[in-house]
């Protein structure tokens, strides 16, 4: 069985302010990082590409959802809260990998097509990110099932000496 | 003027096409990956191209290697404060852009990055 599914249901959750404040934050993010490069320089506005400005809002988005969804069921859900979004960090990170892979990629074939950059980019980012979190996903198994191989190893030593 | 008009339509729209792709999956740490997608970076790197050539959009994506470093680091960072320090979604990611910051601008300037 695949581990990744959809939700749709997911987007219901979402007020449509918080789609506004979204679309707003990534407009203000590309409209910022044109006017660094303007004024600094292709290099220091290349930084800004990267910028997690978006991330800020989306883990707070998750974080908030979490929180209220736990509340309707009569608990705190600060605790689930936060896991949820130190979770979507988590992936953050190894998505940037992805990106990393996006801009090398990006630089080492523009200046012979512009087309073939654009699609070989993201299709970079697209495979790098996602063989990361499957990666990451085996190695958490195989280190959790080591684990609870280790805890009943020990208590059916205990209960030979018992 | 219509330039930025331009940018603040263009990456608001990929921003937003690319969180709601988070929005409907799961689990979360899959989710997460599309908070990381190069969203900004398209709409930027497809304006710049169109305006100031190839050579333009070669400069920012170099640099945009030092960014991505410096926002996997962020990821680490964010994903700590929240577990182990017990910080709330807001202050977390808020503070650790200064961990951005240092890193990004460190790693360029390791690089000789010019502006």
């Amino acid at each position: 069985m695949t581990p990744i599914r959809f939700s749709p249901s997911s987007l219901r959750e979402g007020r449509w302010y918080e789609y506004v404040i979204r679309f707003a934050l990534g407009g203000a993010a590309t409209v910022f990082t044109g006017l660094v490069s303007s004024r600094y320089g292709a290099s220091i506005g290349g930084l800004f590409l990267a910028l997690p400005a978006i991330f800020c809002a989306s883990a707070t988005l998750i974080e908030k959802h979490e929180i209220r969804r736990k509340r309707q069921a009569g608990l705190d859900g600060g605790r689930r809260g936060r896991k949820a979004a130190a979770l979507d960090a988590a992936g953050a990170a190894l998505g940037a990998l992805g990106m990393l892979a996006f801009a090398i990629v990006f630089w080492l074939t523009v200046e012979s097509s512009i087309g073939a950059a654009f699609i070989g980019a993201s299709l970079a980012w697209l495979i790098v990110s996602v063989a990361a979190w499957y990666l990451r996903r085996k190695m958490r198994l195989v280190r959790r099932a080591r684990m609870s191989e280790k805890a009943s190893g020990s208590a059916i030593s205990r209960s030979r000496h018992d | 003027m219509t330039e930025y008009a331009v940018r603040f339509l263009v990456g608001g729209a990929l921003v937003s096409a690319f969180a709601m792709q988070g929005d409907i999956l799961r689990p979360n740490s899959f989710a997460g990956l599309f908070g990381a997608a190069p969203s900004v970076a398209l709409a930027t790197l497809a304006i710049a191209v169109y305006r100031h050539g190839a050579d333009y959009a070669v400069l920012q994506s170099q640099a945009m290697v030092a960014g991505a470093v410096a926002l996997a680091v962020y990821g680490v960072v964010v994903c700590h404060l929240l577990v182990r320090a017990q910080l709330r979604a807001a202050p977390a990611t808020l503070l650790s852009l200064v961990v951005w910051l240092i890193v990004a601008f460190g790693l360029l300037s390791l690089a000789g990055g010019q502006t």
